[in-house]
Formats: structure tokens, sequence, C-alpha cells
């Protein structure tokens, strides 16, 4: 958009060339700002150790090396972290979404009493402090004998998904025109055929962005896996980087090339749905 | 999604689904059909999982949460499963009348301030400078932000120790080139003042994507006619800010900061992870004192009772999102 008005602002006026190139260098330094940790993170990774614990840090490691990546491979548990955290986010995902696109259907589609309500409840739990629903779900899960278990963390994880999916799908049903649905209707279909037909597969770039938001989450968790599961074996990836830092100190060059490992798929799914979502909130600006 | 999308889905149905009498009286002799009682109880079933799930995972223990605070649970009671025993206002009046617990949450509401202020403020300006960038700049300002965005917040958290490390941190090399070396091996936690600093420049630097991508989709709202022609009747860049662009986004700007203030209430890992999973007493907030009462001093009671207290103290301003919320009509 703006680039279309942009060449036209330009042509205004002679000094506006200069200030541009004072923004443009500006805009530079907040990038190079916002990305430096993450620079420093790879960076980190892929230096020597020598360099990592010198007292003269330099921002351009003098060679590349992948022995990090070998030491934090080599860390006790980091296979069944990997198992453990694929296990947990993948299920709590799958029927997170489930369940989400069940209540989205009904809000976004129905108009029933409690359906306010419902929305606003959903809104209202996503802002309530961690450790008010840490302890007493310990005590219950302790008394359950849930704690060390993996479905203990898949049920909380997959219910934290619930409230942001539920609202997110919901405005994907809301763009469907509900005419295509009911002209399937009229032509013969069931709602349960107008659903698997017709909306099932308009929905479907809806559901893929929010599965990855709520897996994006489920792997980024760590406070409630790391009360839940306290059996070296069941930790996930996350718990199992805290294991880098011990009495003795961190081995930050071990950490960093973890720390690598874990965050790339992330920034990887990131920027999928970061176009996927811009697809969705364009499409509904088109529709209004 | 918009109040638009909302409306234009709505009536159809209105006419065609509502179960109550009223819009039905109008309808033709045939909407009594059995199968229109079924459509009335469908979204019903639909909902019902989601219903069960959250009254298991958020209802369950908050309830749990407002009874442990009545009572004294402490380990034995954990381990043994006997019930524990009702205290009555206990706990709450052994918290309100701990000094401890004020100074807790005086430190807690003066780090969500300076955090808000900072993340708002320097979201708007990074927000506003978007739209005067050249088309490459803006994009690979954009990548930075969602590169920042993405990382897990146990990673970003790990990124920060390490640059503030006090013998090996990049903070104190670049620091000691410039102001002689009595800053190598300087320790950025011993002085609460220092650390909570490096906590706040962690928050915001983990918060400033969000706003900043979320402003910014605002600003693109704002019509540029608007903007020129009030350039045109001679309005200073500030007024044209003040009088046409902030009308505009001030609904987003006010919801970001209402969100901004929960989160950086509830700021619980970033303090956690950067004082190596045992906060000393002099980083504890609210959410940290009362984990710290309940897995620390086994005092889960009073653990749930801080929560609690935490809960009421943040109710107002979730009221408050919620009316913002409900009159931009993404509550409909």
């Amino acid at each position: 958009m703006s680039a279309s008005t942009a060449p036209v602002k330009e042509g205004l006026r002679p000094d506006r060339k200069k200030t541009k190139l004072g923004y443009n260098v500006l805009g530079l330094v907040i990038a190079v700002v916002m990305a430096f940790p993450v620079y420093w993170l790879i960076i980190s990774a892929l230096r020597p150790n020598h360099e990592i614990r010198s007292y003269d840090q330099t921002l351009w490691p003098s060679s590349i090396t992948f022995d990090n990546f070998a030491r934090a491979v080599k860390q006790p548990n980091f296979g069944t972290a990997i198992q453990s955290s694929l296990i947990i986010s993948i299920t709590a995902v799958v029927g997170g979404m489930i369940i989400a696109t069940l209540a989205a259907l009904a809000v976004g589609r129905f108009r029933f009493t409690g359906r306010r309500a419902l929305l606003m409840v959903l809104i209202l739990v996503q802002m309530l402090p961690p450790t008010a629903m840490l302890i007493p779900i310990y005590a219950q899960l302790n008394a359950m004998g849930g704690l060390n278990e993996y479905w203990g963390v898949i049920v909380v994880y997959l219910v934290s998904t619930l409230p942001f999916a539920t609202v997110m799908i919901r405005g994907f049903v809301v763009n469907i025109p509900v005419e295509l649905e009911e002209s399937a209707m009229v032509d013969g279909c069931t709602r349960m055929g107008a659903f698997r037909r017709i909306i099932f597969p308009l929905l479907a770039p809806g559901l893929a962005a929010s599965s990855i938001f709520a897996l994006v989450n489920a792997w980024n968790e760590y406070l409630f896996a790391y009360i839940l599961m306290n059996e070296d074996s069941k930790y996930t990836l996350n718990v199992w980087l805290m294991t880098f830092t011990t009495e003795r100190g961190t081995d930050y060059g071990a950490l960093m090339a973890a720390s690598t490992m874990i965050a790339l798929p992330v920034v990887v799914f990131f920027m999928f749905i970061q176009k996927k979502m811009a697809t969705g909130l364009t499409s509904g600006a088109v529709k209004g | 999604m918009t109040a638009a999308d909302t409306k234009a889905a709505g009536p159809p149905l209105t006419a065609a689904d509502a179960p109550q009498g009223g819009p039905l009286a109008k309808q033709p002799p045939g909407a009594g059909r059995p199968k229109r009682k079924k459509g009335a109880l469908l979204p019903y079933l639909l909902i019902l999982p989601a219903i069960v799930a959250l009254a298991a995972v958020y209802a369950y223990p908050l309830v749990k949460t407002v009874i442990m605070s009545f009572q004294d649970m402490g380990r034995r009671e954990l381990w043994t499963g006997e019930s524990p025993p009702w205290v009555g206002f206990d706990q709450f009046t052994n918290i309100l009348g701990d000094p401890e617990f004020w100074r807790v949450t005086l430190r807690t509401v003066v780090f969500m301030a300076v955090c808000v202020v900072a993340t708002m403020a320097i979201g708007l300006l990074i927000s506003l400078l978007m739209m005067r960038l050249s088309t490459w700049v803006r994009l690979t300002l954009t990548t930075a932000l969602i590169a920042a965005w993405s990382m897990p917040l146990l990673v970003a958290s790990s990124i920060f120790r390490w640059l503030a490390d006090s013998d090996y941190g990049l903070v104190n090399t670049i620091i000691a080139k410039f102001a002689g070396d009595d800053w190598l091996g300087h320790n950025w936690f011993l002085d609460p003042v220092q650390g909570f600093t490096v906590i706040a420049a962690l928050v915001i630097w983990g918060a400033i994507p969000f706003v900043v991508i979320t402003l910014y989709a605002a600003l693109t709202q704002v019509p540029a006619e608007l903007e020129e022609a009030a350039q045109l009747d001679g309005a200073s860049a500030f007024g044209v800010f003040r009088f046409v662009t902030w009308p505009v986004i001030k609904p987003v700007f006010i919801m970001v900061t209402t969100l901004s203030v929960i989160w950086d209430f509830n700021v619980f890992g970033q303090i956690w992870l950067l004082r190596g999973n045992k906060p000393e007493p002099d980083y504890e907030t609210l959410g940290l004192y009362s984990f710290s009462k309940a897995f620390t001093s086994t005092s889960f009671s009073q653990g749930t009772a801080i929560a609690l207290i935490t809960v009421l103290m943040l109710s107002g301003v979730a009221v408050y999102y919620l009316r913002q919320l409900m009159k931009t009509g993404e509550v409909e």
C-alpha cells in the first residue's frame, strides 16, 4: 500500500529524500538492535569455546566450529527430551484443535443463550496469572497420581490452547459466507455434509494457522512442564535446557547451540504463519 | 474478526436459528418443525467438550484456589491426602499484615509501570517510523521484529543472561571499552535495580514486536487523504498526529496497553530464568512470591491466597479490557 504512495510523496518536496534517508537509517539501526540477541545466539553457538570463556568478547568469531552442537547433543536425555516435547505438544494441539473447532462453529454460526458469556470467559481465563492455576493443579495431579505422567501436562496444554484457538478459529468461521453452507443444504447436504464439504476446506488455512500457533505455544511452555515432571527422562526440551546450568556454572556454548536447535523450528513455523495470518486478516478486510 | 464481519454473518442466523420465541413469532408456522428444535440443541453439544475442559483446568483450580486460601495446606496434607484444617481469613490477615507482601506488591506495580510505559512509547515511535520507511527497510525491520518475537522465552532469557554475564558477558566488555576496566566482572544482579533493568530490557525487547506490528496495522487504516488535507491546511506534524492519526489508532492502542499491563504484572519466567531458577527475595514479584511460598516454604495455602489477591487486583483491568473489546464489537 505504502509502496505505491511513497514515490508520490517523495516528489512533493526536494527535502523529502533527505528526511527519508534519515528515517531509513534509523529503521535499520532499530532492526539491528532487535535482531542482535538472535544474532548473538547463533554466533555464540558457532564460536569456539575459548572465545566464549573470554573477557574480551568480539562481535565476530575468529573461526566457526560445531563443537558446541556436538556437546549439546551428547548432553544426557537429549533424545528423550525431543520425544517428550513432540508427544506432549502434538497430542495437546490435535486434541485442542478438535474441541476448539467445535466450539468455534457453535460461537460463529449459532446465536444461543450464553454465547457472549462463553466468549467473555474465553478471554478472561487467558488473563489469570499462571501461579493461580499452578498450585491447585499441582495438588490435584498429585492426588490423582498424574505427576510425572505425560497426560497431566497434555491436559493442561490442551486446555490452555482452547481460549485463543476458539476465538481465532471463530474469526475464520464468520468470514465464510453462510450462504455457501445454506445453498449446500438446499441442494440436499446434511448439516454435517455441508460442514465436511464446504466449511472444512475453507477453514483449513485458518485451522493450520491456529494449530501452528498452538504448537509454538506448547513447544515453548516450560513452567508447568518443570513443576509437573520431575523425572529426568521425561523432561521436555525447554526443561532439558535448564540442565546446562549446574552448580559449577553454565556451559554457554552448548546452551546456545541447544537453544538454536530448539528455536529453529519455532522461527520457521512463525515465519510461515505470519503469512497465513496476514492472508486471514486481509481476507477479512476485503469482505468487510 | 471485525465488527463488520460479525454483523454480516449475524442477521441471517438470528432469523433462522434463534431458539427464543421473539423472532420466531414473525415466521410461518413451519418454523416450529422438530428439525428446528434439534438446531437449538446443536450449539450446546458443540461447546460441551470445551466447557468440560475449561471447567476442569480453569474453573476447578480457581475454585480450589479460593478453598485452599481459607485452609492451611502444607507438605503433610499434600502427601497424606488428609483434608487440611480450615483457618478462616488467617492466611489473608497474615499476608496483608506482612510488610514483605507490600514491598513485593510495590515492586510488582513499579516494574509493570516502567515496562508498560517504555514498551508502548518505543512501540508507538517505531510503528510511526515504519510508515515513513522505504519498502525494503520496512521488510528488513519486520523480519527482525518477527525473529525477536519468535524466540522462545527460555531461549531469549538464556541469551540475555549470557549477554549480562559478569565474567564473559558482551555488555560488560562493551561498557569497559568506554568506561574503564572496572566494569569487567561487574555483577548486574547484586543490585536489584540494575538486575531489574536487565530483566526489563528482556521484557520490553520481547513485547515490542507484538506492539509494533499491531499498531502499524492500525496506522495503515488511517486515511492518507485526511492526513494530507490536514497538512495542506497548515497543521504541524504533531497536530496531524494528535487530531487525525491518534483518534483512529486510539482503540487499538488502549487495547494493547491494557494487555501489556496484565502481561507485565504477571511477568514470571523472565525473572525466574535470569535468576537461575531461584530468585533472591529482592527479585520476587507477586507471581514469584506466591510460587516460593507454595513450593519453597511448602505452604500451599499461603501461595494460593497471594495468587487470589493478585487475581482480584487484576480483575479490574480485565473487566476494563473486556469492556473495550465489547465496544469495538469483538465480543458480538
